[in-house]
């Protein structure tokens, strides 16, 4: 990695510079990462009294564990449901906006502002429009005849969060696929034209394909974010309930470990998480190093 | 490009303002509830039309909160919100200019050691590890205050990785004219480097103020005293009561939505700005 | 003001690369000494290293009695007018002239004269508010200059600033440069790959190649005798011709080339010492066919085929004299036009 062709001497100065982000990495982010690693491999007796190295143990149960295993298809579920459905709205928004000219600018203006929203205030409130004895949605169900009820029901439970972070999540993947259809030259899009094609035909044999860097960055964002950063959805609505049908891997370390106290296997999943963000974070910068030039 | 069909156009705005209308709807049914007198929503279904108690509703949230699901005032935890946002913010800027700073104008032993220590923080977010970073902060003695609601969150890869590459394309010559010109690191660092990067300064506050408003699990974690309730935490305690009310707590998700939401309206050109260039 | 002194100047950068491999030049106090050769030469490194921006691998810089090596670029009393100007973008031009002087702990009042007087000399005043960037290139130059001034440093270092101007106001400013240069007298160091540039502004002109001293001399010294056949090759435009001794000799009847220096293989002769009429003195006459005919105005170029040669070859000449293209022309040389070289040393043979 470059610097400048010319530096600054010292010798002490780069590590004073470097010092705040270093200690508050080493103390907030190292350590606690080796601990729950540390911790991932000990047992704790019901008392906390004494703690016993078990090795991969709680590794073992874990994948023995029929909540947990539940808790990854219902993460699998929830994540793919979240990625398809606000990208999809997103997808269809973005490229017919592209086609405004004077209106473009008051449309994004109106679809971008959600992005501001906090995911558990995302949460609230489509958990109180869709809430059974006051909700308007669930009033409006019934009218066509279906019983909406999240408080009972896993897949209205499950089908009520994606709601929610989907619809948190349109306005990031609107700003992008915008950008990614601007970037496309007009000309090939012209030139599509005078070949005949029709726009459905052009959408999809010119414009989609080369969209495909912009969906492909979509598709391990809006992973990301639905794995990781849609705890505040979970926890100010269903609490992964009911019967764990929305009890995801984030809110499940949480879970287990401040409320359950069940500090090893907590920490065995803290592992696996970051086993998995690494991965992710691998994918996307993999595939970012061939698009942008660090 | 020539494409003249009318039908075509009204078709897209069609689309258009039923994408709008579902955005706005959810946050339109909380401006409705949130005008409501109490005993409505407990009525069955909300009506469609915002109701005459608004005024009422939003003074009481905004000077007295819900006493019975000990919820502080919203003016106390807008506060508690803005502090903690603001020392977020402040706290990721200040430290990855610097980084960025030694990472681009130094060479120094363990360069690529640092920046990899630092690049490592993007893979590890709060809610992976996030009991033993609660272990931390209790065992530094920094619960219950906005040193332990901030300062854990202020490290920022992404950060310190925009201002790197943005220094990148600063021009070499604009350095050496510095020093010809006698300007030490830190001279150069506040008289030329600091005013060159304001839009890309700009342009993360925004994100970042974004990012410290609407945190969650860290505050709900790391407070239990409600005088440093936040405004998102705060709410979820509302509903949590066993018959909400959901009048009271539509107007502080309503209080608690605007300051973010208001933040990117009005600096569109540079949340935009932000948000993709940190995601690069 | 300062004479500036390299001795065995040297830069190696990692991976052994010799970007500047010994050099020797002393540049007396007021001179206006210019740094020319191909892209790639070291002589910006050699600027660099004389500004204190490249570290010095080995050898001695002096300035004045002063060993600079060690020193940071704002301790040598330099100031550096940089190819893209390099003015601080957020900054008013005042600013810009005056931040050397704050840096330097100079007080108000004093600032403001030294710039004031800068930014007249340079007819920059009704600029001094704005921002670099709602300024023209020319004006930029000059307040890239300015910033220079303002210092009165021992000496200025020029690095190609005139290479992002249009070919205009380049001309307009080597005139500015050049007459600014003689009216303050200060030491000046100065970078191009232009020759003509070179010739107009140096007082004596260094030519570089692979980071080395081709020939040091003044303009018209090189002109006349390059040392080498890379300066032959390289000052002058169009760029001399260079025949290889055998074939002139099978054009030669009255013996002019037999007492060329030993060792002689390839003379070179510049394109204006052909002529199309025979010359009063001994010559050569060579027989060619015009392959382009370039009328450039006060003078014309004719490139042609020499018979039994593929060598190409250029003539100028003045006016437009009457030819046309694919007509068999014979040309003259005189014998003292030649310039004899040998091709395996690459030096010039005759010491006169």
């Amino acid at each position: 990695m470059q610097t400048k062709r010319m530096t600054f001497p010292g010798r002490w100065l780069p590590f004073a510079l470097l010092a705040p982000q270093v200690i508050v990495t080493l103390i907030f982010f190292i350590w606690p990462a080796g601990q729950a690693l540390y911790q991932s491999l000990l047992r704790e007796d019901a008392f906390g009294l004494k703690t016993t190295f078990v090795g991969l143990e709680n590794f073992a149960r874990l994948f023995r564990d029929g909540s947990y295993l539940n808790s990854l298809s219902v993460t699998v579920v929830f994540a793919l449901g979240t990625t398809m459905l606000s990208m999809t709205v997103a997808l269809l928004l973005a490229s017919t906006v592209n086609r405004m000219i004077h209106s473009r600018s008051a449309y994004t203006t109106l679809l971008v502002w959600p992005y501001a929203i906090a995911p558990a205030l995302a949460g609230v409130l489509w958990w109180f429009i869709f809430n059974p004895s006051i909700g308007i949605v669930p009033y409006m169900l019934e009218m066509v005849g279906y019983q909406w009820n999240h408080r009972n029901s896993g897949s209205d439970a499950m089908l009520l969060v994606i709601f929610a972070a989907a619809w948190k999540q349109i306005s990031y993947n609107f700003l992008f696929f915008l950008a990614g259809l601007q970037s496309i030259p007009q000309s090939l899009i012209e030139a599509a034209s005078i070949d005949g094609a029709s726009p459905t035909k052009r959408f999809w044999t010119i414009i989609f394909p080369l969209l495909t860097p912009t969906t492909f960055f979509l598709l391990v964002v809006n992973v990301v974010y639905a794995m990781f950063d849609t705890f505040g959805i979970i926890h100010a609505t269903t609490q992964g309930g009911p019967a764990q049908s929305t009890n995801i891997l984030v809110y499940k370390v949480y879970a287990d470990g401040f409320v359950g106290l069940n500090l090893g296997s907590s920490a065995a999943q803290s592992v696996i998480l970051m086993v998995i963000v690494v991965m992710l974070t691998i994918v996307q910068f993999r595939f970012i190093e061939r698009r942008v030039n660090y | 490009m020539v494409e003249n069909r009318p039908w075509a156009n009204f078709f897209a705005h069609t689309v258009l303002i039923i994408g709008v209308a579902l955005v706005i709807f959810p946050v339109y049914i909380a401006l409705v509830a949130s005008t409501q007198a109490p005993g409505e929503l407990v009525r069955g279904t909300l009506p469609l039309l915002p109701g005459h108690h608004g005024i009422e509703n939003y003074t009481q949230m905004w000077q007295s909160g819900i006493s019975t699901a000990n919820s502080p005032s919203a003016a106390l935890m807008l506060w508690n919100s803005f502090v903690m946002a603001m020392a977020i913010t402040v706290g990721k800027l200040s430290i990855s200019l610097l980084s960025a700073f030694a990472i681009v104008y130094f060479r120094f032993r363990f360069r690529m050691f640092f920046f990899w220590l630092i690049f490592v923080t993007l893979m590890l977010p709060v809610e992976v590890r996030i009991i033993p970073t609660f272990q931390v902060v209790a065992d530094l003695n920094m619960l219950n205050s906005f040193a332990g609601l901030s300062i854990p969150l202020i490290a920022s890869a992404t950060a310190t990785f925009l201002f790197r590459q943005f220094f990148m394309t600063i021009p070499e010559e604009m350095l050496e004219a510095a020093r010809v010109d006698g300007a030490g690191p830190l001279k150069f660092f506040k008289d030329i480097l600091l005013p060159l990067s304001i839009t890309n300064i700009a342009a993360l506050f925004v994100i970042m103020f974004i990012y410290g408003w609407n945190q969650y699990l860290w505050p709900l974690i790391i407070t239990t005293d409600p005088n440093y309730t936040t405004i998102v935490m705060g709410i979820q305690r509302m509903t949590s009561e066993e018959n909400p009310q959901w009048q009271l707590v539509m107007a502080a998700v309503v209080m608690a939505a605007l300051p973010p939401v208001l933040v990117i309206l009005f600096m569109q050109r540079l949340f935009v700005k932000g948000l993709t260039e940190t995601e690069k | 003001m300062a004479s500036i002194t390299l001795e065995g100047l040297k830069k190696t950068y990692t991976g052994n690369v010799n970007a500047v491999k010994g050099i020797d030049l002393h540049i007396e106090d007021g001179e206006f000494v210019v740094l020319v050769g191909p892209s790639g030469c070291g002589k910006s490194t050699l600027l660099r290293m004389v500004a204190g921006l490249e570290t010095i691998t080995e050898g001695t810089l002096k300035i004045g009695e002063r060993v600079v090596n060690k020193l940071e670029p704002a301790e040598r009393d330099i100031a550096m007018v940089f190819q893209n100007y390099a003015l601080y973008p957020h900054m008013s031009v005042y600013n810009n002239l005056a931040y050397g002087l704050k840096n330097r702990g100079f007080n108000k009042d004093e600032i403001e004269q030294r710039v004031r007087i800068a930014a007249k000399m340079l007819e920059i005043e009704e600029f001094l508010e704005r921002k670099p960037r709602k300024l023209s290139g020319g004006q930029r130059q000059r307040v890239a200059m300015g910033r220079a001034l303002v210092r009165e440093p021992a000496a200025f270092l020029f690095d190609e600033p005139l290479s992002n101007l249009d070919a205009k106001l380049r001309v307009q400013m080597r005139v500015e440069i050049k007459q600014l240069q003689r009216r303050l007298r200060t030491t000046s160091l100065y970078v191009t790959h232009d020759q003509l540039e070179a010739m107009t502004l140096g007082d004596r002109l260094v030519v570089l190649n692979a980071g080395q001293i081709e020939q040091v001399g003044t303009p018209m010294e090189i002109y006349a005798r390059p040392a080498t056949l890379f300066v032959a090759g390289f000052i002058g435009s169009p760029a001399m011709n260079m025949l290889s001794v055998d074939y002139l000799k099978a054009q030669d009847a009255n013996g002019l080339l037999d007492n060329l220096p030993a060792g002689t293989d390839i003379v070179g002769i510049r394109p204006d010492d052909m002529h199309l009429t025979p010359p009063a003195v001994p010559h050569l006459a060579v027989d060619s066919t015009l392959a382009l005919f370039e009328a450039a105005g006060a003078e014309s170029h004719l490139y042609v085929t020499l018979a039994n040669s593929e060598q190409p070859t250029v003539i100028r000449v003045s006016g437009q004299p009457p030819v046309a293209e694919g007509e068999t022309l014979r040309f003259y040389i005189p014998r003292e036009a030649l310039h004899p070289f040998d091709s395996t040393t690459g030096k010039r043979t005759n010491t006169f």
